[in-house]
């Protein structure tokens, strides 16, 4: 904490445990406070910003100021992690089990007459 | 001396080539996995070994290693086993595998990692993991712990107990550790590029061992519950989606074969599958075949080099 020249993306995560221990949205001032005080008010503003951006971070206005909380566990970062983990590379196919992967247009109606045909 | 029987290990691939798809259809799928995966590895290293044995055959020839080897000249030009052109094809080949061996290693543990730490984020505390998603998509991710991946799009295409037979079928995958037999295929596929077929029959048994485990007593609830569930996916094309890359047309000719998601589906509509022991020991007997064939050729090498240092 005394070294006040860290990477950004060391930054970055510091600020996601701080957020993520918190249990509640936190305002600039606030994160700045729980990093140790030491960093520019600015630079936590940038940075926070960024991780907005990134879609890190969900922010609501409170006050004149904004709040921020971890999306961990908004479903939309789910979405976008199990998208990812989806149309990854073609390996991927070993790793996940598809429950059913795409038909072409003669299997489906080979499957439609299987299921009708009962 | 070198006879035809010595390049077995290099053929036998093809014949289990032609061989991978008919039998993932024919045998019990969990005998079906077990066995082609065991025939693919064990395959794959008698083929490695034979090439090995023949680069080595031909490198004896080379002054250096015979003055090294104190191995007479004289005896090792009249042998076939070291004919320096089959061993820089063979050594050529043996390289060109073994990078490709380490190469699918590489991606597949990575990939194995990466699925492993998507597993560990993903929302929620026990096994399933619900995704907010309209497109019907279901998988399981192995880890520790693994997890099965469902999206709220495939929960509302299916009914309760179809539900329960999507559980079932990727809790199968997990326990049975099906992502250690895939894995074990592609490599031994990359090894040999003759076992390629293998990748895509060990891939379709453990569905179908998957699928038997799910299916119970009613097995027709099973292919309705895999069968709604494809139709469902199928409703939203994705970009992997064949008409979507406009190639559609092209893949659904009639008369094409099959595509696994039928054949499952009509498994599970017929009888469950006889155990075909028959099948398994030729199976067996081709495999045992091709491995003593690999260590025939390495005993003779081996009596070569013994012939040539006393000579």
């Amino acid at each position: 904490m005394a070294d006040g020249r860290r990477e950004p993306g060391a930054l970055e995560s510091e600020i996601m445990t701080v957020l993520q221990h918190a249990g509640e949205a936190l305002s600039t001032a606030e994160v700045r406070q729980r990093l140790g005080g030491e960093l520019a008010y600015t630079t936590v503003v940038t940075i926070l910003s960024r991780m907005h951006d990134k879609g890190l971070l969900v922010r609501t206005k409170a006050g004149r100021a904004f709040r921020y909380a971890p999306v961990s566990d908004e479903p939309g970062l789910a979405a976008h992690r199990m998208h990812q983990v989806m149309n990854g590379r073609p390996d991927r196919d070993t790793v996940l089990a598809r429950f059913v992967e795409t038909l072409s247009d003669e299997d489906e109606r080979r499957v439609r007459e299987l299921l009708e045909g009962r | 001396m070198m006879d035809l029987d010595g390049f077995l290990p290099l053929v036998l691939p093809a014949v289990m080539a032609c061989a991978a798809r008919p039998l993932s259809g024919l045998l019990p799928p969990r005998t079906g996995t077990w066995l082609l995966t065991a025939t693919g590895v064990a395959l794959a290293l008698a083929s490695t070994a034979t090439l090995a044995v023949l680069a080595l055959g031909g490198a004896l020839r080379l002054p250096l290693i015979a003055k090294l080897g104190h191995l007479s000249e004289h005896v090792l030009h009249h042998a076939t086993e070291t004919s320096p052109a089959l061993a820089t094809v063979a050594g050529l080949a043996l390289v060109a595998s073994l990078a490709a061996a380490g190469h699918a290693a590489t991606t597949h543990i990575r990939a194995l990692l990466d699925g492993a730490r998507t597993a560990r984020g993903l929302p929620g505390e026990g096994i399933l993991a619900v995704v907010e998603d309209d497109a019907a998509d279901a998988f399981a991710l192995p880890g520790r712990p693994g997890r099965i991946v469902v999206s709220t799009g495939m929960l509302a295409a299916l009914d309760p107990a179809e539900r329960d037979v999507l559980l079932a079928h990727e809790h199968a995958h997990l326990a049975g550790r099906h992502h250690l037999f895939r894995t074990a295929a592609h490599i031994a596929a990359a090894v040999n590029p003759l076992l390629w077929p293998l990748r895509g029959a060990v891939t379709y048994t453990t569905e179908r061992w998957a699928d038997e485990s799910a299916a119970g007593t009613d097995r027709a609830r099973a292919a309705r519950a895999i069968g709604k569930a494809a139709l469902a996916r199928n409703r939203r094309p994705g970009l992997s989606h064949p008409s979507a890359l406009g190639i559609g047309p092209a893949l659904a000719r009639r008369g094409t074969r099959p595509g696994p998601l039928p054949r499952r589906v009509a498994a599970l509509l017929a009888p469950p599958p006889p155990r075909r022991g028959l099948l398994v020991a030729a199976t067996v007997v081709l495999v045992v075949l091709s491995v003593l064939s690999a260590n025939d050729g390495a005993i003779d090498l081996h009596q070569l080099i013994e012939h040539a240092q006393a000579g």
